[in-house]
């Protein structure tokens, strides 16, 4: 934290149940080195009660406070304010795209969470299958036996920026196929049908924006085109076991 | 008969927990909490689950409580649980001079320890502190606060159980006698006010818990304390480490996914809805964490939080008790319909709502028996999937 103060004008998206959404402006006075979701929180304990938004772990583990800040998905709890405005301008937040608004930043995840499950995503692995702490051949045969939470904090940033999202809600998303694809098909080959549809990899046209947001390198965009390659070798395999 | 209908007050572990018990015992549960899941203290637990050595030597009923919660939550959700275990180390002559209250105070409370050599230590975990002295192996975990919650909510709305998020409890309904009805909310997202009446109305407010209880004028005697954390962006460790002394600031480093997580500190505060976190206690983070893994001095920072800790009774900060406590404010305030449930750790938040649930039954007279122990946690998932 510095000595510095800045004055900002936080515009905030409201829109409660039967109203018309529009925007709320808050003056207030920041450190730039807080996160963005000091500033909101602060307009709920200080300013207003009635604000609605979604955040809990604050350090990046639950994936809570996904929003959109300026435009661009963030996860508010480690976004420093000073990198996204300057002393005297105005910081917009808005809730995520591509879910239903609950309450003003609040969207419900439901979509996110049923299609994690439906996949079979693994909320926990073996470390040694967590390949970006360590390139997989530099783990010890007996680091298999920890466990540690995925990746993935289903944060739904993936799915707020992804413009095929945008054009299809049944898009099973940049998250799930990712989830998918670290399961495996060899692993798990009853994904295989509903993966290799239209609205599961090639709903995908490589925007890349999916790993652009994510916050947590799960580097989405990369494994759907991991999962395109393992549904053709997959396809492929099949092909020939029925032929033989 | 119809079923009893009870109200939760707050959906963090303790009222998740609460819901889940209580639904399970056949109650009609509605939880009533103005944030979403885990909008309190609970969302920004440090995620420890304590094998109960941090209280072995001063605080054997905690400890206790721990080693026994850990065994179940291990069985019942190991979806939100890296279960690799803990160390505690020494690095100095105090630190090893504790290590022999702490054997003891282990043995006591029947927590599975082994004493390692440094060289057998830094094999398992080549990060800690190479000048470590000695070293013992305790059955600690870590956890995901959201999804923990989560888990529990799940199987109580698969059972039934209601949640209004977004809803805050603006006062009790109180009738002719002075006893407590039901509540009148707020649903935040509508702006409109509602009232919702219960046999039983179940406090589990953590450190909020005073707001609600003079709401009716009964007292609990909570003290709200937070602490600073800081999250470090590398995977340091596998296991929890800990400081081998008496607790302390910043004498824990976690492993949470890709991160390490130091805390924590202990302070007091006027304004429970905010608090900030203090740059001086996230530096002694820095400094603290630094000592038992070293790299850390050098790591990119992810994230600085703070929590604050419903502690209870008397007792300053460190030394207070980290137990907990159910009131029947029949008994302390003579107000029916009221229980507050609160103190305690995540860890223990089973234990905490199954004493709960025990005071609710006995005081409506239900007899029906506690089956969290066994039952397996559904999907976290399922949460947000399942119609309310
Ligand atoms: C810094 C710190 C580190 C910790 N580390 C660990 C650890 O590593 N391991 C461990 O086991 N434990 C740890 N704990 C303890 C643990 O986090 C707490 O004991 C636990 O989270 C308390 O849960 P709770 O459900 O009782 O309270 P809370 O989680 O605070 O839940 C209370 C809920 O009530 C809601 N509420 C309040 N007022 C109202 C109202 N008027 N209407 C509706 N809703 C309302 C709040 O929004 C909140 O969600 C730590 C605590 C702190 C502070
Ligand atoms: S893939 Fe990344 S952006 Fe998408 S939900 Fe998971 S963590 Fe969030």
């Amino acid at each position: 934290m510095s000595e510095t103060k800045w004055n900002i004008i936080l515009k905030i998206y409201r829109q409660k149940e039967n109203e018309a959404p529009h925007y709320s402006e808050y003056k207030m006075e920041v450190d730039p080195d807080e996160y963005v979701l000091d500033a909101v929180e602060r307009v709920w304990a200080f300013m207003d009660r009635s604000l609605c938004f979604r955040h809990a772990c604050h350090h990046s583990t639950c994936g809570a406070c996904g929003m959109r800040v300026n435009g661009v998905e963030k996860l508010t709890c480690i976004t420093y304010i000073r990198d996204v405005t300057q002393d005297g301008a105005t910081l917009k937040v808005e809730p995520l795209r591509n879910f239903p608004v609950i309450s003003d930043l609040a969207v419900d995840m439901g979509s996110l969470y049923c299609r994690m499950d439906s996949v079979g995503a693994r909320p926990v692995l073996p470390v040694t299958e967590a390949e970006i702490e360590n390139p997989s051949n530099k783990w010890n045969p007996e680091d298999a036996k920890y466990i540690r939470l995925s990746d993935c904090i289903e944060c739904g940033l993936c799915i707020s920026a992804c413009p095929s999202a945008a054009t299809s809600s049944g898009y099973l998303g940049p998250a799930v196929l990712a989830g998918a694809q670290a399961n495996g098909l060899k692993h798990d080959p009853a994904l295989l049908e509903l993966v290799d549809s239209e609205d599961g990899v090639w709903r995908c046209h490589s925007a890349f924006e999916c790993t652009a947001v994510c916050p947590s390198f799960v580097d989405p965009a990369r494994r759907i085109m991991n999962l395109r390659t393992q549904i053709v070798s997959e396809r492929l395999s099949r092909l020939f076991r029925r032929k033989s | 008969m119809s079923k009893p209908h009870a109200i939760i007050i707050g959906a963090g572990f303790t009222g998740t927990a609460t819901a889940h018990d209580l639904a399970l015992r056949g109650f009609d549960v509605t939880v009533i909490e103005r944030g979403d899941l885990c909008n309190g203290t609970s969302g920004r637990t440090h995620g420890l689950l304590h094998s109960g050595g941090r209280y072995a030597v001063k605080d054997q009923e905690s400890a206790i409580e721990c080693i026994d919660e850990n065994n179940i939550l291990r069985k019942i959700v190991p979806q939100v649980i890296e279960p690799n275990g803990g160390l505690f180390i020494a690095l100095n002559e105090s630190d090893l001079q504790y290590g022999e209250a702490f054997i003891e105070g282990c043995e006591a409370c029947h927590i599975p320890l082994e004493e390692l050599k440094p060289g057998e230590a830094l094999r398992l975990e080549p990060n800690i502190n190479p000048k470590l002295l000695t070293a013992f192996l305790i059955p600690d975990g870590t956890f995901d606060p959201l999804r923990l919650a989560l888990s529990f909510a799940a199987t109580a709305k698969k059972n039934g159980a209601k949640f209004r998020t977004y809803t805050e409890v603006k006062s009790l309904i109180v009738d002719g006698k002075g006893n407590v009805v039901g509540v009148n909310v707020m649903d935040r997202r509508l702006n409109k006010s509602q009232e919702w009446r219960a046999d039983i109305v179940v406090n589990a407010t953590g450190a909020w818990a005073g707001e609600i209880t003079e709401m009716a004028g009964a007292h609990v005697p909570v003290k709200p304390t937070p602490g600073v954390m800081v999250a470090y962006e590398q995977r340091f460790i596998q296991r929890a480490i800990n400081r081998l002394n008496k607790p302390g600031d910043g004498d824990i480093v976690l492993p949470q996914r890709r991160m390490v997580v130091v805390g924590t500190t202990s302070f007091e505060i006027d304004n429970l809805d905010y608090v900030p976190v203090l740059e001086n206690h996230a530096k002694l983070m820095l400094e603290r964490g630094a000592e038992l893994i070293p790299a850390i001095a050098n790591a990119k920072m992810r994230g600085k939080y703070m929590a604050t800790r419903p502690l209870i009774g008397a007792g300053e900060g460190r030394s207070a008790a980290r137990t907990f406590k159910c009131y029947d404010h029949k008994e302390t305030d003579n107000v029916d319909g009221l229980v507050t449930i609160t103190g305690g750790k995540a860890t223990t938040l089973r234990a905490m709502a199954e004493k709960t649930a025990d005071v609710v039954c006995s005081k409506l007279g239900i007899k029906a028996a506690c089956m969290t122990k066994e039952v397996p946690l559904i999907s976290y998932r399922r949460y947000y999937t399942m119609p309310n």
